[in-house]
């Protein structure tokens, strides 16, 4: 086959039996890989029911049919299986070069089943796929994991691991490539620790073969041109994510102290231009990257040194902005913490402003501190709470179920910000319309990324810039980036290089990869079938319209201060003409016409 | 009448001239500068697209190492050496440089196999390829290096090779002294 391998590798843990199955050749013509073929072979194998943390359960790598290939800024792989955090669909895309190796090695997807009776990680080079011990891992951290592993397998092996996060159940926990790169969010990291996997070791020597070498060439030079001359690709590059703080704060999106407010005075220490200037050492670009917005950092402050990579925006508005703190080494550590230790970076600091929140407003009752000042604003708080809930110490055993499970458990999830009890990230819903419907519509749970409105609601990019406060036409445009998000996720791409390339670049590279004819318009689509297949997965597995909403500090408690005061989100009001562009009823269930549409039903 | 093609004649003595000297035709190397080096390995996909027609990265002549813990990645190929030990080892002159050429050329059906070359690249550089059954060797792809091409940072550079470029590589050269004497304390 041409850019798809043609074999899909599954290992059950329980028995030990490795397989190795043909790739179907439709599946993968309609779900592209990654993503899509993931999440409808999981679909296909798992009832919606199982337990998230059972044997039951299955964990799915896929890299995409670019994965491996000169496709710019497409070397990534998608981890599915149920959330134990929504107990929805859980979706984690990573970039690095995992995916490539696996690519390389000769498999589309590693399908694991089961659950081993100890600890135990894979090794798999080319065709020669075994289970070994790995008892004498279990505790470790993902860097010495990551060094271990290599150092009993092949140096120039590539390890995605968990940390003790996953192995104690962490519900955020992340699965971890070359240290640094995570598949992090939805928990997929606490089932591998279920199944009692610590790592996966892939050393791969084979290719992916090109239908139209000549035809690929042109595409991806044309499409890198873009990439090339895309202002925000350009920023990204020169501060790394976290050139967002200072956008967002000008905005007065971004949010502050749990959400209580949407503007942050001192933001600009946290920001991508006081990264650069302080603890970057060097620029990283994952597999097959043009853009290079990775960052290597070093803290020497003797209270938060070490090395590692990040933060990204998130983690620096999560563990800055929405702790209070303005403390650049100490959000850096916390940042190289969650790494260390397997954790989300995004739901790891939104749970611990929850915390803090509740401690602030008196509804956490003070004996159940574990002995710390939990305030708003201090460094030395976010790393030691970020310890405890990646080692299950103390608070951080109740920190590790996540903040809705943590303050319900006071009575209070009022106090948690998620959508589907995942963490909302760093985009405030109350003066940027648009991403909040997606927030409260994701199918993964509370995220930004798989419908990155942002990019026309404040970024302007590739020249359209709607009013973020305004809701009229956002559903469609909601609906238009989830469905470009799910398309480029299951070809292999990052997100980033549509800060430059539209469907048609994507388009013209897969088939000339795949020597299969795809339209721009066949490639959107192949988003919305993936998307709807997430739909229906979810509602079986027991969510519904009901959930599709955000915490009621968003739709009811005006923005404070700065820019965007006096706004609040609007959700309710977009969400039946959401339903109504997706071909859904207006309780959000997908109608039969839609689904033969999209060769969901027949 | 009679002066057109003497004056024909000279330019054209003059465009050789040129061409030997200072004009495109100009030898030119390929400059590494690891500290821009992200780790993307774009330069290794384009390498062995264009030598293997496929995506196989255990085909590509330039090679990117990444230390994780450091952050650091640097990419590795053939230096053509002035005195290229790959050369002087290969008992049948498969590897060879033509006269006043920078570049060691490989000639495929004079090679027997015998992986000498690979031995004696003091960097390691030579790697044989089990499945093309052949050292993969870098021929700078006739003169327009691919890798270079799709290096989306410049941490590849294709420039002529002056004095000030052969200061920059012994500059170079330097760091990697300094980084061998502390090793070998």
């Amino acid at each position: 086959m041409n850019g798809w391998i043609g074999t899909v590798l599954r290992i059950d843990l329980t028995t030990g039996k490795i397989t190795k199955e043909p790739l179907v050749k439709d599946d993968a013509v309609l779900f592209l890989g990654a993503r899509g073929l993931a999440t409808k072979m999981f679909t296909d194998e798992v009832p919606a029911s199982v337990e998230p943390l059972s044997p039951e359960n299955k964990l799915i790598f896929a890299p995409g049919p670019f994965t491996g290939t000169l496709a710019p800024s497409a070397g990534r792989y998608h981890v599915v299986a149920k959330s134990p955090l929504t107990n929805g669909i859980a979706g984690a895309n990573s970039g690095g070069v995992f995916g490539a190796a696996v690519k390389y090695a000769g498999y589309d997807a590693l399908v694991l089943e089961g659950k081993a009776e100890k600890p135990v990680y894979l090794w798999i080079k080319d065709g020669h796929v075994e289970i070994r011990d790995a008892s004498h891992l279990w505790g470790k951290w993902v860097p010495d994991t990551t060094d271990l592993v290599r150092s009993e397998t092949d140096d120039d092996a590539s390890v995605a691991c968990i940390g003790p996060a996953g192995e104690k159940l962490v519900l955020f926990a992340s699965i971890q490539n070359e240290m640094h790169r995570a598949a992090g969010r939805g928990g997929v990291g606490a089932v591998m620790g279920s199944k009692n996997l610590k790592a996966i070791a892939v050393r791969g020597t084979g290719g992916v073969r090109v239908a139209d070498v000549k035809a690929l060439e042109a595409a991806v030079w044309a499409a890198r041109a873009k990439v090339a001359a895309h202002p925000v690709a350009q920023g990204l590059n020169r501060h790394g994510t976290d050139i967002l703080v200072n956008i967002l704060n000008e905005t007065g999106c971004l949010p502050t102290r749990n959400y209580q407010d949407g503007h942050f005075p001192t933001a600009d220490k946290v920001g991508g231009e006081s990264l650069t200037a302080k603890v970057l050492t060097r620029k990283k670009g994952c597999f097959a990257c043009v853009i290079s917005c990775g960052r290597v950092t070093r803290v020497n402050e003797p209270k938060f040194a070490g090395e590692g990579e990040g933060p990204e925006y998130e983690a620096a508005w999560g563990y800055g902005p929405d702790c209070g703190v303005d403390n650049l080494d100490a959000v850096t550590k916390a940042n190289h913490l969650c790494n260390e230790l397997g954790l989300d970076s995004i739901s790891a600091p939104v749970t611990i402003a929850c915390a803090i929140d509740m401690a602030e407003s008196g509804v956490l009752p003070a004996n159940e501190f574990d002995g710390l000042d939990l305030r708003w604003g201090s460094g030395e708080l976010i790393v030691e709470l970020t310890r405890r809930t990646g080692l299950r110490q103390g608070i951080g055993d109740k920190l590790a179920l996540g903040s809705y499970r943590f303050a319900e458990m006071y009575g209070h999830p009022e106090y948690s910000m998620t959508a589907k009890k995942q963490e909302i990230p760093a985009y405030d819903a109350r003066g940027i319309q648009g991403i909040g419907l997606e927030y409260a519509t994701c199918n993964r749970g509370g995220c930004h990324v798989k419908g990155y409105t942002i990019a026309a609601e404040v970024l302007a990019a590739n020249n359209v810039r709607l009013d973020p406060r305004e809701i009229k036409g956002k559903p469609g445009l909601v609906k238009a980036f989830q469905d470009m998000t799910a398309a480029v996720d299951a070809s292999g791409g990052c997100i980033f290089g549509t800060f430059g390339m539209v469907a048609d670049d994507y388009a013209a590279m897969l088939s000339a990869l795949t020597g299969v004819p795809y339209s721009p318009a066949d490639y959107v689509k192949a988003g919305e079938r993936i998307w709807n297949l997430e739909r229906l997965f979810n509602l079986k597995a027991g969510l519904s319209a009901k959930d599709d909403t955000l915490p009621e500090r968003m739709l009811k408690s005006p923005i404070k201060t700065g820019p965007s005061k006096g706004l609040v989100s609007r959700v309710p009001e977009m969400l039946p003409e959401y339903y109504s562009v997706r071909g859904w009823d207006d309780k959000g269930v997908p109608s039969l016409e839609k689904l033969l549409e999209l060769q969901l039903a027949s | 009448m009679s002066s057109a093609p003497r004056l024909s004649k000279l330019s054209f003595r003059l465009r050789l001239w040129l061409s030997n000297c200072v004009s495109e035709d100009m030898a030119k190397v390929l400059m590494i500068h690891p500290e821009k080096c992200t780790g993307c390995q774009n330069c290794m996909l384009a390498c062995s697209l264009h030598h293997e027609g496929q995506f196989r990265m255990a085909a590509s002549r330039i090679h990117v190492y990444t230390w994780e813990r450091e952050g650091i990645s640097v990419p590795m190929m053939c230096q053509q050496c002035d005195t290229a030990a790959c050369m002087k080892v290969c008992p049948t002159a498969a590897l060879h440089r033509s006269p006043g050429e920078l570049l060691v050329d490989f000639t495929q059906n004079k090679c027997i196999g015998c992986h000498m070359c690979t031995i004696a690249c003091p960097f390691g550089n030579m790697v044989y390829d089990a499945i093309s059954q052949a050292p993969l060797k870098c021929d700078t792809c006739d003169g327009d290096p691919s890798c270079v091409k799709y290096c989306p940072t410049q941490a590849l550079e294709w420039v002529d090779d002056n004095v000030s470029t052969r200061n920059r590589k012994k500059n170079y050269a330097a760091k990697f002294k300094i980084a061998f004497g502390e090793g070998s304390l």
